[in-house]
């Protein structure tokens, strides 16, 4: 496995030292990062790079198909219209993750900023996920059109709220579940709660068995058919909001 | 809920001695307006659906049709006019907001038909492009301060990435979603043809297309419809849409009903579901974030495609276009409040934007006092309706033009303003198969280069009468205008001199 020191590069230069090292190893390393943008950028499949510190704004932006592993926290806009590909976060982010995300997953250990998930989409087979463990910001899921948001909730201390307001604002698509009694949290008037069906349970178990293994977290006391689920309230919000003349 | 108080905004006329019942008309018509009342052998008309659109005027085979504006009259009142009143009662009635199509149709100036071009007499004689040489190509894309040479006199100074354009003209953002496969394909194929470039708008790029795509525009807007890492690569050049003139400040969306099998796979979003561009990017929130997307696809393009941020024509626009050049972008567009739209509400199309004349001086001017002219081309749109507009333009300081309006008109737009309903009969601006297979890409693309190469033609015999042989030569050279008409403001921020001077 190739080692990239990141230390006193620029985004551009790490950028090119990756590009150049995928060539040769298709695991890499890299150490000392601190804030260079645009890590995995359009990445390929068959990709795979640990990262050490802190990666900058926009990591895997248009990512398709690479699988990122991030020993650190997580700044903004990470995932940002990613295509395809995995990413996991071994701590928090920032805003804006998962920007009109199309596919793959992000795997955040703790917490995320406001606006995650925001217009992520769906197509076909394609159908993004998000798992976080922790709490969200306001406006998580806000315009969503697809794909899943899966909010764990772990380690939340006294009266703290799962996730801010706002949520699933002008969302017309998609599926959030939050682990949480639903009552408590502020939805935007577009989405709407749903029953949990069997596949539901399914396909939480499967995340969440990910989530568990991936951050060595005993996770059996959660029980999932507790989880709350929110749908769009219909695919076309917006139908009836004008007229013609 | 009772009386709606429609009537009809056109009449149609019939010729009754010229009908011969043969139902072209009826079958035409996607607004069904005409219908065939067998027993009596007549072709009826129910005038309150027309929207003027020409499409049974032009096929009807005998001529007998006529449509003209429904008389009816209100109590004259030069406040209260019956368009006030119309949307009025449309709004009691519906609840909606208003939703136009096309540009802004207000009777504000135009500055383009207040200006007016000089031409060389007696002395620094006239140019006659038929016989001598008349360069009307550029190339968009930032320029360096200075170039380096070595000893052998080859070029040492990188340039920036650039896209060359035979003539100065480039086809408007228009998405496959609020225009049809066929239209696409019309467009792709003329700016082929003329070594141009048309622009994908925000809905993606259609497979079938990335063969067009050294002559294609990228857009990446709001919503990211169709956006990843092979859409970045295929075009010549990427836009950033931030605004749109006929909108400005507001998002766009596309109805479910619209989003059809192919629609759907082109922007990568389910069947049926509505396609929401959010009114922000929520990645932008200051200049520093532009950088931040601007960046984003240059890495990911690897610094070979020009990237364009396009913004609406606003009361800022020069301190705006100042910040888009310094966070990066290799062309600034920008779009004015004439220009069009597939659906806009009303209220905004109408009054919110500038002229793009007066945003175009501005910012050139701008641009210069800050001696960052160089880093970008800057491209205007917002109705472009012929040659001398694009000359008048480039003297006030533009490197080219997007045209959008005169091109669907081109492809047979009658500019009815319907756009938004999907019904448009000439196969433009629909999703229905039925009406989109009426525009027979085959024939239509030969319109536009048609139209293309005939203002190219008017360019250079405007550009020979200056005694100007390269339209790099008029630009930003506005002692070729004079105004005429404007008032001493105008005429300081247009940087012009009146008529006589």
């Amino acid at each position: 496995m190739k080692t990239i020191d990141a230390l006193n590069t620029s985004f551009g230069d790490l950028n090119s030292l990756i590009d150049d090292a995928i060539k040769i190893d298709r695991n890499i390393t890299l150490k000392n990062v601190f804030g260079q943008r645009y890590i995995g950028r359009g990445l390929l499949e068959e990709v795979k790079i640990k990262i050490y510190g802190t990666p900058g704004n926009d990591m895997a932006v248009y990512m398709d198909g690479a699988e990122l592993e991030v020993f650190g926290n997580g700044q903004d806009a990470i995932g940002n219209t990613m295509n395809y590909g995995k990413i996991v976060i071994h701590g928090s982010c920032g805003d804006t993750l998962g920007y009109a995300m199309r596919g793959g997953e992000i795997y955040v250990e703790r917490d995320v900023g406001y606006r995650a998930g925001i217009h992520m989409k769906e197509y076909k087979e394609m159908k993004p996920v998000i798992v976080v463990g922790g709490k969200a910001g306001e406006f998580l899921g806000e315009y969503m059109a697809g794909g899943a948001i899966i909010l764990l909730g772990l380690n939340l201390v006294k009266d703290e709220n799962i996730t801010g307001r706002f949520c699933g604002t002008g969302m017309h698509g998609g599926v959030i579940y939050l682990n949480e009694t639903p009552e408590k949290y502020n939805f935007g008037k577009e989405a709407v709660k749903a029953e949990l069906s069997d596949e539901d349970i399914v396909f939480l178990k499967k995340h969440i068995d990910f989530y568990s293994k991936t951050f060595k977290k005993d996770l059996n006391r959660l029980n999932i058919k507790l989880f709350s689920k929110y749908v769009a309230v219909n695919k076309n919000p917006y139908s009836n909001m004008y007229c013609t003349y | 809920m009772g009386l709606d108080f429609n009537t009809p905004v056109f009449e149609v006329i019939r010729n009754e001695k010229k009908c011969i019942q043969c139902q072209v008309c009826v079958r035409q018509c996607s607004n069904k307006v005409h219908s065939y009342d067998s027993q009596d052998n007549v072709v009826c008309t129910d005038d309150i659906k027309c929207v003027n659109c020409h499409r049974c005027v032009i096929l009807c085979p005998t001529k007998a049709l006529i449509i003209r504006k429904y008389p009816l009259e209100f109590r004259e009142n030069a406040n209260w006019t019956s368009s006030v009143i119309k949307e009025i009662h449309k709004q009691s009635q519906t609840g909606g907001v208003l939703l136009s199509s096309m540009g802004n149709p207000k009777p504000f100036p135009i500055y383009w038909d207040r200006m007016l071009l000089n031409a060389s007499q007696v002395t620094n004689p006239s140019i006659d492009p038929l016989r001598e040489p008349m360069e009307t190509k550029v190339m968009i894309g930032g320029k360096p301060e200075k170039l380096d040479f070595d000893a052998k006199g080859k070029l040492m100074t990188k340039m920036p990435p650039q896209v060359e354009l035979r003539m100065p003209i480039m086809f408007s953002a228009m998405s496959y979603g609020s225009i049809s496969r066929n239209a696409h394909e019309a467009l792709a194929r003329a700016a082929t043809e003329l070594g141009i470039c048309y622009n994908t708008g925000e809905g993606g790029l259609n497979r079938d297309f990335y063969k067009y795509g050294k002559n294609t525009i990228v857009q990446v807007a709001s919503g990211r419809f169709g956006v990843h890492r092979d859409y970045l690569n295929a075009g010549a050049a990427i836009e950033i849409k931030i605004g749109q003139g006929a909108k400005p400040g507001i998002g766009g969306h596309l109805p479910g009903k619209k989003v059809g099998e192919d629609v759907s796979a082109t922007r990568m979003i389910p069947i049926g579901s509505d396609a929401i561009s959010p009114a922000p990017h929520h990645d932008i929130y200051s200049i520093e974030d532009l950088r931040q997307l601007i960046y984003s696809l240059k890495e990911t393009t690897n610094y070979k495609k020009p990237v364009f941020v396009k913004i609406a024509a606003v009361h800022n626009a020069a301190a705006i276009a100042s910040g888009i050049v310094r966070a990066g972008a290799d062309a600034v567009v920008v779009d004015g409040f004439r220009g069009g739209t597939g659906a806009a509400p009303t209220r905004v199309r109408d009054n919110v934007g500038i002229p793009i004349e007066l945003a175009l001086a501005a910012i050139d001017q701008r641009l210069r006092e800050e001696e960052i002219r160089n880093r970008v081309s800057l491209i205007i749109s917002g109705s472009i309706r012929n040659s001398a507009d694009i000359v008048k333009a480039v003297a006030l300081g533009a490197d080219a033009v997007y045209i959008g309006s005169a091109a669907v008109i081109a492809l047979g737009c009658h500019m009815c303003h319907s756009c938004s309903t999907g019904k448009c009969n000439w196969g433009i601006a629909t999703q229905e198969l039925e009406l989109v297979k009426r525009l027979n890409p085959d024939i239509m693309y030969k319109r536009l280069v048609n139209l293309v190469s005939a203002w190219n033609h008017e360019i250079q015999e405007m550009l020979g009468g200056m005694g100007i042989n390269a339209i790099d030569s008029l630009r930003g050279n506005r002692l070729m205008l004079r105004g005429i008409g404007l008032n001493e403001k105008e005429l300081n921020i247009l940087a012009i001199k009146y008529a006589g001077e």
